[in-house]
């Protein structure tokens, strides 16, 4: 018997032959099908056997070792950590939405919420139409590009085989462009955080398949030479893809396709408030210009003589095809529809205006106990970053030990090391959803860091102190890879022998 | 305002900190040309107003009695499974990359992987992909890159592999010039045919994707076709579903050691039987799991167990080498989440049922499905499609048009199955049936009774 810790045994570990949760098992059925000697499983799979209790315990207590935006403040740049409103999971939940299998009859409640999300993203994005079917931000990103690349071929402008991409990007903004079968041009970004013009006047040519950019750009900043740089790309018959991933900064102050923007993918989990579940699901959907709108991923809701329906390939024969094996992530779409009719037209702008107001608040703030911004005299967007670089040259200490000591102090870290042009940097998203008296808090807590930088380095370096395990070793376990659970003397053994 | 905490003296004493006299100076380096004006959208409502709403468009489809699988199931859920996966701790948490604040969701996903290892009887796991015809696009870009003895980038489709997975790899693998070969299926037993494979036992292919049970719902010979894609040194991919693997060889252990190496060499399929609910085709999950030799290729979210700073075991990410994030343009798939939420929920799902419970689901929808295709076939005018043994999913043909049969089972409350007509226009007039374990004999019963009068019925209503 050791003394309470946080730590929870493997489920595997509470296993005993014969106990289980039976009256989760459906009844004996009687029946002569039987699955033919070759093809038969000969031994049971090592799955645990457990009683309901244990099992619940089990997970509750996983569970409690999580930070989460329903316990603590999760200033997760690029990342939307704003409150998921209960109701949204709740009705998504409803058993007749539950239940219902993808492919029957078309279900006509669902699909009215369906068409009208369609509406809604259209309106807030200026776009001509919307898919709702990538699952996921990356998916979405796919989906667009490979739409660009329909287009061109649509055109037999074949020579077409670069995307632009500025340093800053995303890391799925060059792997996205990859994966559809681009190579990939870097370009840098000016002093103030813009893209540098020279650089992508250089770059394009008749070989530029369109450029990938997110605004406000992931150094936080509204990249001010959009007109400038959607003419450059346009002129050079280039089309320009918007990754949404801080759309949460805009939300009804400047639409993606006002600024010229000719596809677009959003994250419903971040500016649409569906849940991040420890990654994932999440929701990708893509709007696009007029010129796209033939090649959008499959099915959409279209609605006639007061039906809605599947648009399939019949009625889109040159769509870039399916991405799912149904219709993409419908439940967390109807959670997004949910939280976008709670807000409304007010409370959709209020987004964007509370998301700026935190934002600069605590730049503001840090700023005054002594942190130094990395663009200090851009306005913060829904985000900005402050990067480290005094404090590591003079107390050694590096942004990943900050981030480790705001867990100590109750508070998930920023993202840290992202973008990589800024040494040292804590990219710092608030969200609209976060309380004056929270930033105030976490101030308190930055600042005593700061205090511990000076007289106690070491404590940053060491920490985190309170979770349920100190700093992991990333080289072991990646080197001595232990996937799985292979029984209950491996686990006994004592890993550093 | 909704969901927004700040009270007007809040906001006055923040824009005093940042030096401006109102939020929107905080807007002011977005051109003017470019402001937005006012969005046409509908008002806001409040929790009482949007909750009657929902109830009224879910009250319009409402409940009828399901009979489709063709990649989706709808299987018991028990209660903990959703009432512990939305706890805010796992349903509103992020990834887990600050691993010290993360542990429950990374002993969870370690848990789970070990769970799909023991179900396949392979190696290692990911933590998860989109869905089951994703992760079969994912499974065909990663034989590509392990495959080095072929440099064809051609795959082995048969026609008996679900035919939306298969447009989806084409949709997903066909911008990196891999192409897919149909391989015909034997029209009386309803499974892959080996004599069509026979034919490109020269050619050079980088691999074969065996669905078990296939779309149709039979079960294929996997030990043969694994045979023949290893004696032609073709990556094997096996595509299953979850809950067949309590009654079925795990695909591990298909065919015979050839040249050193046995079983499917990387295996998928689509998550969603484990404790995930219908829900008009999604969220639900992939799952994906290989040898130890190819983990390096495989795409998505892995999580490892290793030790603190103290030597106490705890789990983090690892291999993210391969991942977006570190190697951009160069990584194994742009992916980044997985779908974390549906994992938890399968994972508690399948420590629920254990090895017996799940082996009792598998059995007992078996036998609904023998129970329904008996009954249905006493209907005049129906009669099975196939002869091979089945899973718990089979064909029927029916002496008139499916989808006038379908429309008049719709009309008493019951979803009948799956027209195949268009996407198997030689079968005919043919419907694809599903039972599990949530069929009861009065709902087969039910079923009988309604097909009976559809197809004795004037065509017209």
């Amino acid at each position: 018997m050791t003394e309470l810790s946080l730590r929870e045994p493997l489920i595997f570990e509470l296993s005993k032959p014969g106990r289980g949760a039976v009256t989760q098992f459906p009844p004996n059925v009687a029946g002569s099908v039987r699955v033919p000697e070759n093809l038969r499983r000969r031994s049971p799979p090592a799955l645990p056997e457990v009683s309901e209790l244990q099992a619940v315990r089990h997970f509750t207590r996983l569970s409690q070792m999580n930070f989460s935006i329903d316990t603590h403040f999760y200033p997760l740049g690029s990342c939307t950590m704003k409150y998921n409103p209960k109701a949204c999971n709740t009705y998504a939940m409803l058993p007749e939405f539950l239940g219902r299998h993808p492919l029957g009859p078309e279900p006509q409640g669902f699909l009215a919420c369906m068409y009208e999300l369609q509406g809604m993203l259209q309106e807030i994005t200026g776009m001509q139409a919307v898919s709702l079917t990538p699952m996921a931000g990356a998916q979405g990103e796919f989906a667009g590009v490979a739409m660009i690349r329909a287009y061109h071929r649509a055109r037999n402008d074949t020579g077409r085989t670069e995307i632009i991409v500025p340093q800053a990007a995303h890391g799925t903004n060059p792997a996205t462009a990859t994966m559809c079968g681009y190579t990939v041009r870097e370009i840098p970004c000016d002093a103030n955080g813009d893209v540098d013009i020279e650089a992508l006047k250089l770059a394009v040519s008749p070989a530029t398949a369109g450029i990938m950019l997110t605004n406000p750009s992931t150094l936080g900043v509204f990249e001010r030479k959009i007109v400038q740089i959607a003419r450059t790309v346009h002129e050079a018959g280039g089309l320009l893809y918007y990754d949404g991933a801080n759309l949460n900064a805009i939300l009804g102050k400047v639409r993606p396709g006002d600024m010229g923007f000719d596809v677009i993918h959003m994250n419903l989990h971040k500016t649409f408030s569906t849940p991040h579940g420890g990654g994932g699901p999440g929701s990708g959907a893509v709007g696009v210009s007029a010129r796209l709108k033939a090649f959008l991923p499959l099915p959409i809701v279209g609605k006639e003589n007061a039906r809605y329906r599947w648009l399939t390939e019949g009625d889109l024969p040159q769509s870039i095809g399916r991405l799912s094996g149904f219709m993409g992530n419908a439940g967390v779409n109807l959670r997004a529809y949910i939280y976008m009719r709670l807000l409304g037209r007010q409370g959709m702008v209020r987004v964007a205006e509370f998301a700026a107001l935190n934002a600069n608040y605590l730049m503001k703030r840090l700023q005054a106990i002594g942190f130094e911004a990395a663009y200090p005299k851009r306005r913060a967007s829904h985000e900005f970053i402050i990067t480290l670089k005094q404090e590591h040259k003079a107390y050694h200490v590096s942004a990943m030990d900050v981030a480790k000591r705001l867990l100590d102090y109750g508070f998930h870290a920023p993202t840290t090391y992202f973008p990589l042009l800024v040494p040292e940097c804590l990219l710092i998203e608030p969200t609209e959803t976060e309380a004056k008296e929270d930033l105030d808090r976490f101030c308190d807590a930055m600042a005593s860091i700061r205090e511990e930088m000076r007289h106690d380095p070491e404590k940053l370096a060491s920490a985190p102190h309170t979770m349920p395990v100190r700093r992991l070793d990333d080289v072991r376990a990646a080197k001595q890879l232990d996937l799985i659970w292979k029984g209950s003397a491996a686990y006994q053994e004592p890993l550093g022998s | 305002m909704a969901f927004i905490p700040h009270t007007a003296e809040d906001i006055a004493r923040m824009l005093g900190v940042i030096g401006v006299n109102g939020i929107e100076d905080l807007f002011d380096e977005i051109p003017a040309e470019l402001r937005a004006g006012a969005l046409s959208l509908p008002e806001p409502l409040s929790e009482m107003e949007i909750g009657r709403l929902m109830g009224e468009r879910a009250a319009i489809d409402g409940r009828p009695l399901n009979f489709i699988g063709a990649g989706a199931y709808e299987h018991h859920i028990p209660a903990p499974v959703w009432s512990i996966a939305t706890r805010g701790e796992f349903y509103s948490a992020y990834t887990p990359y600050q691993a010290e604040a993360s542990q429950g969701t990374l002993q969870l996903v370690y848990e789970y992987q070990s769970m799909m290892c023991a179900l396949t009887g392979m190696e290692v796991s990911n933590a998860s992909l989109y869905d089951g015809a994703s992760a079969l696009a994912e499974a065909c870009l990663m034989a590509v890159r392990s495959n080095r003895s072929s440099s064809s980038r051609r795959i082995l489709m048969p026609r008996a592999v679900n035919p939306t997975y298969a447009q989806v790899a084409r949709a997903i693998a066909g911008n990196q010039d891999i192409s897919f070969v149909p391989v015909d299926y034997d029209r009386f037993a309803g499974v892959t045919l080996l004599e069509a494979l026979e034919a490109y036992s020269a050619q050079d292919f980088t691999a074969l994707i065996v669905q078990q049970p296939n779309f149709f719902g039979s079960l294929e010979e996997v030990d043969a076709l694994t045979n023949w894609a290893h004696e032609n040194k073709i990556l094997l991919i096996a595509l299953v579903n979850p809950i067949s693997l309590a009654l079925l060889k795990p695909p591990a252990q298909w065919g015979t050691e050839i040249a050193g190496v046995r079983g499917a060499d990387i295996v998928c399929g689509e998550g969603q039987s484990l404790g995930v609910p219908l829900a008009s085709g999604g969220p639900y999950f992939g799952f994906m799991a290989t040898r130890m030799h190819y983990v390096r290729q495989m795409p998505g979210r892995i999580v490892g167990r290793t030790v603190d700073t103290e030597g106490r075991p705890g789990f983090s990410l690892t291999l993210q080498a391969r991942e977006q994030h570190i190697r951009r343009s160069k990584a194994t798939s742009n992916i980044c989440t997985n779908q974390g939420l549906m994992v938890t929920a399968a994972t508690i799902y399948m420590s629920l049922l254990g090895p017996r419970g799940l082996e009792a689901v598998a059995q007992a929808s078996m036998q609904r499905t023998g129970e329904l295709i008996s009954a249905l076939c006493q209907v005049a005018g129906v009669k099975r499609g196939f002869t091979a043994p089945h899973f718990h999913e089979a064909v029927l043909l029916l002496d008139r048009p499916a989808a006038e049969v379908l429309a008049a089972l719709y009309r008493k409350g019951i979803i009948g199955g799956l027209d195949l007509s268009e996407r198997y226009p030689e079968l005919g007039s043919a419907m694809l049936v599903c039972a599990t374990e949530t069929k009861l004999s009065v709902d087969i019963d039910r079923y009988r009774a309604a097909l009976t009068d559809a197809m004795s019925a004037s065509c017209a209503t």
